[in-house]
């Protein structure tokens, strides 16, 4: 997908700001600084009182990329944390691009690793000149002059920012403008730097998409399809007409489903519920749960593809074969719903000259933003989006279709285009609205040695591929392996001889998408379990078992390894474990960071476990907001562990079973155990936090639950299978 | 069909039908958006109030059931509780996605306001019913007793 950016869009960018000194990157991408109106895209905005607004051109869902950002720019320009504020960056892949992606969006714990030399360079940048208007002012040298807390200081002389933006506005900063040393940050790496966000989270007024209220808007829900790929053959209104509020109900062109609107969201609800609606199911999924099981399990004799470099399945089975020993072990992964606390909502509303804005806690605007403009036939500089904070996303909202922002689009022009139009799912509609984690098989066989080393293993998944004919195809999947379906097992660091990764796409048409995580969800679990099952069967430490996988392993063995002895030491791994207790752990790599945990349970005298203690090491390189990387991994393993105890979405012949937080239920605070996060000290490069607490979460606990109960568990949700909860 | 409602201290007018859930009296009638919607079932608090200083799932109480009550939702709420609470949230850094946190909130509130010392199991037994799906709940708890501290204060 390319997106082209007009001169105009450009500029809007850039004229909106009403700042008086802009620090950013023109056309060229060159750093670049002006007064108001410059042409250039700003990420800097210095204002005449000295205030400093850093463009965000991420989105927050909690992950803390607001703090982070502005995190960054503050540190090279020493503001004054208490007056530098984030701003979300408006809709424009040219100028707010991922660096990592190619295009605006937000995923896979990039934000900080992305934006930090960018947002630094920026961030200096605006430093340069603004030391150079000053020390042009007083007479001094720049190197004689300093910055503390937004005020330029040289001897006697002191000015906040705001009085030299004027003069820094006619300069421009040098192409790669120096940047601080290690020994020289005062933000980044320290703690006591408050959330941007908490405040306005804390009063009601942050403003979510569900929040904007636009004259005259109205409310749109949707009838979908109850089995995935059903199409609309006809619908019923009258029974929905007869709800006061009714606004209309219109077929969506594309056969998925009937808008309904109406004057308020309850309205809006109770109107949709009272459509009667007839479905085409000839290419529709019917399938029940246990026939997708058979299914996946059926694929993994079949393998497609070698996801490993170097692997060779007949050499790995051969030797597997001939072992001394075998460990053996099939795993089975429920779909899972993302369920974000905001269900998902997008605002709708027509500007002048036939635009459209629109308003939603936008993850992918690259996609979003052409996406919405083809459905509405308008070019990209009519169509806006406006990006407000997200209730949660998990990955939910960054669907490689657009699928609700395209709903709204859809909503919003069957109604005449000049109604605003908020479209609104309910907890229901997200529960049985698919785009889940997808269901997945392992089948592992791993072959031990006379003296306990690993010979063989033949290692196969079955799972439907999430990118394979999204525009995300080209760059992630690779000979026929779709790299979300394999990672974490294909490229893991252990290693062994003879190790074979084979994949099998399922195909169904059940929609699947990346889930914290990703693919990680099914494949750390499924490691890290094999790992302590060969480490019993060899006779070794878990711990000591991974240690000695690890040696001679690059960079990655020395990482895992730093955090897994960590979490280790600090958990007091190795010291006696009483009756009816577990202890278990895992270590896992995912974005380029790297997450030891230790797990504590408990055993009442039913056997029913609790969740006592997660003990966390995370080498996430340079930390650059302590506080926010312990929120993530606290969220990250509570999010985990609350999927693999007891969440799952199955079918009956093609229907979802599921429908609210009573029988999808999330993790509840009674549930959450004690976490103590621990930073591995780094100079790395800094990488992501949002994700990779997740992935070892499940298996820590299942290696936790082995140990306390003897119970090994291979299929999820643990509820379901053999353990019960306090 | 209109009810009178005590809200945040003021007295208002709704026109919405008597069996409409406050939730979407309060949202879409007084566009006080900070009392939000996660499920509209009473299973995950996101859109508690308190009637009568009661924490209370506005999703799932009908607004004509409560001529004459008092009704406060996050926006106006104040006094020494609500106060610690929220000091102890922003102390803490709390919020994550903070889509739940004004339901947490009021829910905390009203724990505090009958107990003003709560345990560990205190909390937990009065904060279950209120989902957070980025599961802050270490931070909920340990600003809880640290509201607990500033009241005390």
């Amino acid at each position: 997908m390319t997106i082209h950016t007009s001169r105009r869009s450009f500029l809007k960018g850039a004229a909106a700001v009403g700042a008086a000194l802009v620090v950013g990157f023109d056309a060229k991408g060159a750093l670049a600084a002006g007064g108001e109106g410059a042409a250039l895209n700003p990420f800097v905005k210095i204002g005449p009182d000295g205030a400093v607004t850093v463009v965000i051109k991420h989105f927050e869902m909690g992950q803390g990329t607001t703090t982070g950002l502005t995190t960054l720019v503050a540190e090279e320009l020493d503001a004054d944390w208490s007056t530098t504020t984030p701003e979300f960056a408006p809709s424009d892949n040219a100028l707010y691009k991922n660096l990592f992606f190619g295009a605006q969006g937000t995923g896979g714990s990039s934000a900080i690793a992305n934006s930090y030399p960018q947002y630094r360079a920026a961030g200096a940048a605006a430093r340069e000149v603004l030391v150079k208007a000053a020390a042009e002012a007083w007479g001094v040298a720049p190197a004689d002059i300093r910055i503390e807390q937004g005020v330029l200081i040289a001897g006697e002389r002191r000015g906040h920012f705001g009085a030299f933006v004027e003069a820094a506005a006619k300069l421009s900063p040098s192409e790669e403008p120096s940047l601080k040393t290690r020994e020289q940050f005062r933000l980044i790496g320290q703690d006591g730097l408050p959330r941007k966000d908490s405040a306005a989270k804390t009063d009601g007024s942050a403003k979510f998409a569900l929040d904007v209220r636009v004259p005259g808007m109205v409310q749109a829900a949707l009838v979908r399809s109850p089995r995935f790929g059903g199409k609309l053959k006809s619908f019923d209104a009258s029974a929905a007409s007869e709800v006061p509020g009714f606004v209309d109900a219109k077929a969506l062109p594309n056969g998925a489903g009937v808008a309904v609107y109406a004057k308020g969201t309850w309205a809006a609800f109770q109107a949709r519920d009272a459509i009667e609606a007839e479905w085409d199911f000839a290419e529709a999924e019917s399938r029940s749960t246990d026939a997708l099981e058979s299914y996946h399990k059926e694929l993994l004799e079949a393998p497609q593809h070698q996801a490993r470099d170097g692997g060779d399945l007949t050499a790995a089975s051969a030797a597997v074969e001939s072992a001394a020993r075998t460990v053996e072990a099939e795993f089975l992964f429920p779909y899972l719903a993302h369920a974000p606390m905001e269900p998902l909502n997008c605002v709708v509303e027509p500007t002048e000259g036939g635009g459209v804005r629109f308003h939603d806690g936008c993850q992918f605007p690259g996609i979003t933003h052409p996406t919405v403009a083809g459905v509405l036939g308008l070019p990209m500089e009519k169509v806006e989006i406006v990006t407000v904070y997200a209730g949660g996303s998990f990955g939910r909202r960054a669907t490689p279709a657009a699928d609700y922002q395209t709903e709204a689009a859809m909503a919003f022009d069957l109604l005449g285009r000049t109604t605003p139009v908020q479209l609104v799912w309910s907890r229901e509609d997200d529960v049985k609205g698919g785009y889940y984690r997808p269901m997945a098989a392992h089948r592992a066989r791993i072959g031990l040695t006379e003296d306990g080393a690993i010979a063989g293993w033949d290692h196969r998944i079955a799972v439907k591929s999430i990118l394979k004919g999204s525009p995300f195809e080209a760059a992630l999947v690779h000979n026929g392996v779709d790299d979300t379906s394999v990672e974490g097992i294909a490229d893991s660091a252990y290693g062994a001889p003879n190790f074979s990764v084979s994949l099998t796409d399922a195909e169904t048409p059940v929609p699947v998408l990346w889930w914290r995580a990703v693919g990680h969800t099914h494949t750390a679990f499924v490691m890290e379990s094999l790992m302590d099952m060969t480490a019993e069967a060899a006779g070794v430490d878990p711990v000591d078992w991974r240690l000695k996988l690890l040696e001679g392993k690059g960079k990655d063995g020395e990482r895992l390894s730093g955090a897994l002895k960590l979490a280790a030491e600090k958990a007091g791994w190795g010291a006696p474990v009483a009756e009816g207790k577990g202890r278990g752990v895992a270590v896992h790599k995912s974005f380029n960071s790297y997450v030891a945990l230790v797990a504590d349970v408990s055993t009442d005298a039913d056997g029913a476990v609790s969740i006592d203690k997660v003990t966390c090491a995370v080498d996430c390189g340079v930390a650059v907001n302590p506080d926010v990387i312990r929120a993530q991994m606290e969220g990250g393993i509570g999010f985990g562990l609350g999927a693999v105890m007891r969440n799952q979405i199955t079918f009956t012949e093609g229907e979802v079973d599921q429908w609210n937080f009573p029988d999808y239920e999330p993790l509840r605070i009674s549930d959450m155990p004690a976490v103590e996060v621990h930073i591995v000290p780094s100079t790395e490069a800094p990488t992501g936090v949002g994700e990779p607490g997740t992935p070892p979460a499940g298996p820590a606990l299942a290696n936790a639950i082995y140990r306390a109960t003897g119970v090994r568990v291979t299929k999820l949700p643990m509820s379901e299978n053999g353990v019960s909860f306090v | 069909m209109a009810t009178e409602l005590k809200l945040n201290g003021e007295t208002v007018t709704v026109d919405a039908p008597p069996e409409t859930p406050l939730l979407w009296v309060i949202r879409d009638e007084l566009n006080l958006t900070g009392t939000k919607f996660g499920c509209g079932v009473a299973a995950c608090g996101a859109c508690t109030v308190h009637v009568d200083g009661l924490p209370t799932r506005s999703c799932s109480v009908a607004v004509g059931d409560l001529a004459g009550s008092e009704i406060t939702t996050i926006e106006a709420a104040s006094g020494k509780v609500a106060d610690a609470v929220k000091t102890a949230w922003r102390e803490l850094d709390v919020v994550q996605c903070g889509y739940c946190q004004s339901g947490q909130i009021m829910n905390a509130v009203g724990l505090l306001a009958e107990t003003p010392k709560p345990t560990d199991d205190d909390i937990d037994a009065a904060m279950a019913g209120n989902a957070c799906r980025c599961a802050t709940y270490v931070r909920i708890r340990a600003a809880i007793h640290r509201a607990a501290e500033i009241m005390e204060a």
